[in-house]
This record gives structure tokens, C-alpha cells and sequence, in this order.
């Protein structure tokens, strides 16, 4: 469905993406995991023809995108980071509008958006600058799906969303997903790759893994251990001293280490504080823990 | 071609609905010309006149009484020597002087050719024209015979001869010089500036992007943006031409349609310079200071303040390219002199030229995709 090969892009000394290569199948929900800065949007522009790059190719659906940019304007969605539909149009103005553009209308492609549709249609005349943040997302989505696309490209679709928003915003994804429609998804949110068929994760212009969620995980090969006890930074600073402990982090009101199944934490930090309620277990890896130790490698 | 009726709905729709634009386009135009006009208004009065009278006759004096009677003129000093009147010339107790010969009542009576003559405080050229206008104004009436008046600029050289455009507002009214002036500047800044702001704002809101990724073409997107300006810029010049009817009473000699016509004409110039720099521009506050820099330029150098004519020939070269000073020139030469097409054949042409060339550019530069 999607093929990219060797994608570069450079904005002056700044290297954005630096030979990038995946491939989505049809029906697929591939997430683009990696911090802001990563390069996420580079590689959205570029699918969706807003952007040249400098080198490599992208085929949709057996066309390129660079020379056949009109099939792919056509035949995708595209939602971008920012909200960008017109804040001093209605909901059903801005619906209207971008049917009518696609030469369609909003009733021929009411069943895409049915359920999207109810939640907006009491809004119906509301300026879309005064929608919630939430509301402004499914609007998007609905202006993005307006045309019918086969592939939807969604940058950041949940950043500065509240979680329920979010929650329901994926939903609303596997019901697309099962319409038959391709979806490519970026986030910064390690939580909603687990929602994804398939991940890439990406940090300072390059992919570090390609996987399914699980495929990630798995790869894993050190032992976390999930620590909690009174003053973290203390905590935290005496272990990254440690013989092989090979990376720490805070986890919300734990800490996360990262070494080998040898380690005998438990006893050290016992040692070290032995008046402190530390505990101490092994976890299960999650593609968060992955990611975060992929980042530090990337950088030694 | 279309989706353009959509687009068009589109972009009449958020014109109407922002609170702001309205009153820019409508009334601030209408409140610039009542203010402008009036204020703009260059007829000098009590201009501060000496006068060496070398001829002491009834006829001199009779000259003399003119001018004190003149409301243009305030005669401050009467006296005989040249060097003391050049002096206050000088120290900028006068701004000109009158010298009357001791042969001017005998040239007078034996039809001699009669030879007045007046030094002029050329500092404000502007000044400077209209005192020398006004005198001769009064010697003509006192003798219709004495043409040749020979006028010695001061410090700034000033022709002779009456400039054959006062013969179309035989008062020198100002009025009808500066209201089709300032309209030329109205029509002009709301065609430039909106047109340039309009597009930026869709940059600068993000809004571009979900456009571009729609199969919408560069001339529907283009045409979409300026056609709403246009003609709101043509409705904008009929109000103006109907405040400055009823307000003003500005003659309307020339052909209306002709005016419409070339103004239809010349605004695809001014737009396409605005979608031009909203093509090099990212957001609505850089846009507005591009648009400034050329605006400023244009209307000063539009012959609207400082007549083309009195300008150095090189700053007359730049007129050339000036669409502005066209502009000017048509509404004036149609409204008050009513030319005709064959007149103004050669702005059509000019500034249809001027029209192709910028639109072409600004197409060419405008991308729907960035390298």
C-alpha cells in the first residue's frame, strides 16, 4: 500500500530524515513512535505531498508520490499536527467545504464518519475555533475522511488531547480500520504504540526498530525492575552508579532498571539504605522501557 | 474550475464574518477620504509679499492695491531696494517679492512689452508654484497684455510657464485633485494589502497545509483569493466616487464605465503584487511590512503629494514602474478632464503589461508542495 525507500531530507545543516524505509499493508494500523523533534512530520509532509525530498522514493498504491501527486491528493487523508481547518467556519461549513473541494458531498460519505458525525452534529453550527480540543479532533478526522480516502495519514492526532478524548479517538481508528481503510499514525505517547499493528520507532531522522508491539518487546533482553521508595533522586542517583546497572529512569512513582537477571538490587539498595521502605520487583518489559533504552544506545 | 464556486462561497463567507475586516474595508476608506481630503488640501493663503515699486505711477499703485486685495496675498513691505528685499527674502521675513521697474507705467501706455519681476522662496516648491501662480493670476487681470513675467526662482528654479493641467480646474481647487488622488490610494491599499494578508493568514493558521493536500488547483486556490478583492475593490472605488460626489462635488467629466474598466484592469496589478509577496512571506505581520515598504514608495512616488514633473529625472525613471502613478493619472484625466479610451489607451497597455508580468511571477513562485 505504502513503500518508502531511502527517504533524506535536510533543512540546511540540520538532517531531518536520514534514509528511512518501511512499508504498510493494506488494512494496517502502523504507528510512528518517537520524541518531538524526531522527524515524524518530515515524513508525513512528504507522503502527503507537501514536501520534496531530497532523495529516495515514496509509492502509494503503486504510484509515486512525487511525480503522481494528484492521485495521492486525492486518494488520501491527511490530518495535520496542528489543527488546521478554518476556526471561523461552522463544523458544517468546514465539512462542506472540504467535500465540496473533493467534488463529493457530506451525505455520500456519511457512513465513514457516522458515528464521528453524531458526537459533532448538536455542534452543527458552532464555530470550529470555539470547539473543545477533543471536538476539534473529530472534526478533523471527519474533514480528513470527507473524500473517502484508501489511506489516512494522522500527525500527532492526540497530542493535547484529555485521555478520554484519546481513548475514544483510537476507538473511532479500529472502527476505520476494519472499514478497510490504511492508517499511519504518529505519536510521542509510548501507550497508544500498543494499539498499532505494527511500530516504527523513530529518533533523529532514522528508524531504530520496526516491529509488531509485541515483536518489540520481546527483542528485549534485559531484566526491568520496578523500584519504589520514598525520595526518588536519591534513589535514582545512587543506583545509575551501580555496576551493571545499564540505565535508569523514573516511571511515574517508581523507577525503572534496566541490567542483567544477576543483579541483586534488592540486597544492594538494602546495603546502601538500610533504613528506607524500598521495594523492589521484576516487571515484565513494556515498549516504553524498549524505546527508552533505544534512545540512550542511539546516543553512546 | 469547478470547485472555484466553492471556494469563492468560502472566501466570502470568512470576509463577512471576521469583525475586523469589515469596518477596514469599508469604513476606514470612507473616513481616510473625509480626512485626507480636507486636510491635503494645498491652496495657500496670505503668502507674505514684498514689493519694490522703482515706478511710484497710478498704474504701479493701482498693481499694488490688487495685490493687497488678493486673499492669496498679504503685502508686508513696500519700499525700493532690491538688496534689502532679498535680505528679508532671506531671513524668511517674506516669501516672495515683486519688482516693478521704473518704466513700467511708460511700457504700459506706449504697449511696450511690459516686464515685471517676482523672487520666490523656492524652499517649498509646492509654495513656490502656487505663489507665482496666483500673481500671475492678478497681473493678467490688471492688464490682460502683460504676459511675460519673468519669474527668478530663489533657490529652486521654477518654470515659467502655467502648467496646462490647471486648465481642467481652472480654481486650482485642490479638492478635485487630491479626491481622485486619494481614491487611486484607497482602491489601491485595500486591493494590496488584503489581498497579500488573506493568503499569509492561511499560512500563518496552519489552514494551507489541509488545503494543499486536496486536489484543489493553483489557479482555483488563486483565483479563489483575489476575485473577492477585486471586486471589492471596484465596490469600494464606486462608494468612493459617490462620497466624493456628494461630499466634495468632484467633477465627473469622463466616462464611467471607461474609470471601472481600467480600475478592473489595474487591480489585477495590485493583487497579483499581493499574492506575490504572500508568496515570500510567512506570516500576516511580515506580509503587512512588504506590503508598507512598496505602498509607501508607490504613493509617494504616485504624483498624488509631489507632482511626476517637478520630481529628478531619475526618481521620474522609477515612476515608470509605478502602477500607482498610472492609477492616479487615469482617475484624473477621466474624471476631470474626461478622456476618452483612445486617450488612455497607452495605460491599458502598460498596465496590462504590468498585470501579466506579476501574475506570472507570482503563479510561477507560488508551490503548493515546499522543497
Amino acid at each position: 500500500m505504502l513503500t518508502v525507500s531511502n527517504i533524506s531530507k535536510s533543512y540546511g545543516e540540520v538532517r531531518a530524515l536520514n534514509g528511512i524505509n518501511f512499508e504498510v499493508d493494506r488494512g494496517e494500523l502502523f504507528g510512528l513512535i518517537g520524541p518531538d523533534g524526531a522527524g515524524k512530520t518530515s515524513l508525513f509532509r512528504i507522503i502527503a505531498t507537501l514536501l520534496l525530498p531530497d532523495s529516495g522514493d515514496v509509492s502509494f498504491d503503486g504510484h509515486d508520490v512525487i511525480t503522481d501527486y494528484e492521485f495521492v491528493r486525492k486518494n488520501v487523508g491527511y490530518m495535520p499536527g496542528r489543527f488546521s481547518l478554518y476556526q471561523d467556519l461552522s463544523v458544517k461549513e468546514n465539512l462542506e467545504f472540504f467535500a465540496t473541494i473533493f467534488n463529493t458531498t457530506v451525505q455520500e460519505n456519511k457512513h465513514l464518519i457516522e458515528d464521528i458525525f453524531k458526537q459533532l452534529e448538536p455542534f452543527q453550527n458552532r464555530r470550529a475555533g470555539d470547539l473543545s480540543g477533543g471536538m476539534k479532533q473529530k472534526l478533523a478526522l471527519s474533514c480528513a475522511l470527507i473524500h473517502k480516502p484508501t489511506m489516512l495519514l494522522l500527525d500527532e492526532p492526540t497530542t493535547g488531547v484529555d485521555a478520554i478524548s484519546r481513548k475514544e479517538f483510537w476507538g473511532m481508528l479500529q472502527r476505520l480500520k476494519k472499514e478497510g481503510i490504511t492508517i499511519v499514525v504518529s505519536t510521542p505517547y509510548m501507550d497508544e504504540s500498543k494499539l498499532c499493528d505494527r511500530v516504527a520507532l523513530i529518533q533523529d531522522g532514522a528508524i531504530m526498530d520496526l516491529d509488531t508491539p509485541s515483536g518489540i518487546v520481546n527483542r528485549f533482553d534485559k531484566t526491568v525492575y520496578k523500584v519504589t521508595g520514598n525520595n526518588q533522586y536519591q534513589l535514582l542517583s545512587k543506583i545509575r552508579t551501580m555496576d551493571g546497572v545499564q540505565n535508569a529512569y523514573p516511571f511515574g512513582s517508581s523507577l525503572h532498571v534496566y541490567g542483567s537477571p544477576e543483579l541483586n538490587l534488592s540486597g544492594r539498595l538494602d546495603e546502601h539504605f538500610p533504613d528506607a521502605d524500598i521495594q523492589v520487583e521484576i516487571i515484565p518489559a513494556d515498549i516504553e522501557d524498549t524505546f527508552m533504552n533505544l534512545m540512550t544506545r542511539d546516543h553512546e | 474550475m469547478k470547485r472555484l464556486p466553492f471556494i469563492l462561497k468560502k472566501e466570502f463567507i470568512q470576509i463577512f464574518r471576521n469583525k475586523a475586516m469589515l469596518p477596514i474595508i469599508f469604513v476606514v476608506p470612507i473616513v481616510q477620504l473625509l480626512i485626507l481630503a480636507n486636510a491635503a488640501d494645498f491652496e495657500i493663503r496670505n503668502i507674505r509679499l514684498d514689493i519694490s515699486d522703482a515706478d511710484k505711477s497710478a498704474d504701479s499703485r493701482e498693481l499694488i492695491s490688487k495685490f493687497e486685495h488678493s486673499p492669496f496675498f498679504e503685502v508686508s513691505y513696500i519700499g525700493q531696494d532690491y538688496k534689502g528685499n532679498i535680505e528679508r527674502l532671506d531671513r524668511r521675513e517674506s516669501d516672495a517679492f515683486l519688482t516693478i521697474p521704473d518704466n513700467f507705467s511708460h511700457d504700459l501706455k506706449s504697449n511696450h512689452e511690459v516686464k515685471l519681476k517676482l523672487d520666490v522662496d523656492g524652499i517649498d516648491g509646492q509654495k513656490a508654484n502656487l505663489t507665482y501662480f496666483y500673481a500671475a493670476n492678478i497681473i493678467r487681470g490688471f492688464r490682460p497684455r502683460i504676459n511675460n513675467i519673468q519669474m527668478l526662482g530663489k533657490k529652486f528654479p521654477v518654470p515659467i510657464q502655467v502648467k496646462p493641467r490647471y486648465w481642467y480646474n481652472p480654481e486650482l481647487d485642490y479638492k478635485n485633485l487630491m479626491v481622485p488622488g486619494i481614491l487611486a490610494v484607497l482602491v489601491t491599499m485595500v486591493g494590496m494589502f488584503l489581498s497579500s494578508m488573506n493568503i499569509v493568514r492561511e499560512k500563518e493558521i496552519g489552514t494551507i497545509e489541509q488545503l494543499n493536500v486536496t486536489p484543489i488547483t493553483k489557479v482555483e486556490f488563486i483565483i479563489g483569493k483575489l476575485f473577492p478583492f477585486w471586486v471589492i475593490s471596484l465596490v469600494e472605488l464606486g462608494i468612493g466616487l459617490t462620497f466624493g460626489k456628494l461630499i466634495f462635488d468632484i467633477p465627473i467629466v469622463g466616462s464611467l464605465p471607461l474609470l471601472f474598466s481600467f480600475t478592473a484592469v489595474y487591480l489585477l496589478v495590485m493583487l497579483g503584487f499581493g499574492l506575490l509577496i504572500s508568496t515570500f512571506t510567512h506570516t500576516q505581520q511580515q506580509a503587512m511590512f512588504v506590503s508598507w515598504f512598496f505602498l509607501v514608495i508607490f504613493i509617494l512616488m504616485g504624483g498624488l503629494f509631489t507632482a511626476i514633473e517637478n520630481m529628478p529625472s531619475w526618481a521620474q525613471k522609477i515612476t515608470w514602474f509605478n502602477p500607482v502613478s498610472y492609477f492616479i493619472e487615469v482617475l484624473r484625466l477621466v474624471l476631470l478632464k474626461g478622456s476618452g479610451f483612445n486617450d488612455i489607451m497607452r495605460y491599458f497597455g502598460i498596465v496590462g503589461a504590468m498585470a501579466l508580468v506579476v501574475n506570472s511571477i507570482a503563479i510561477f513562485n507560488y508551490k503548493k508542495r515546499q522543497g
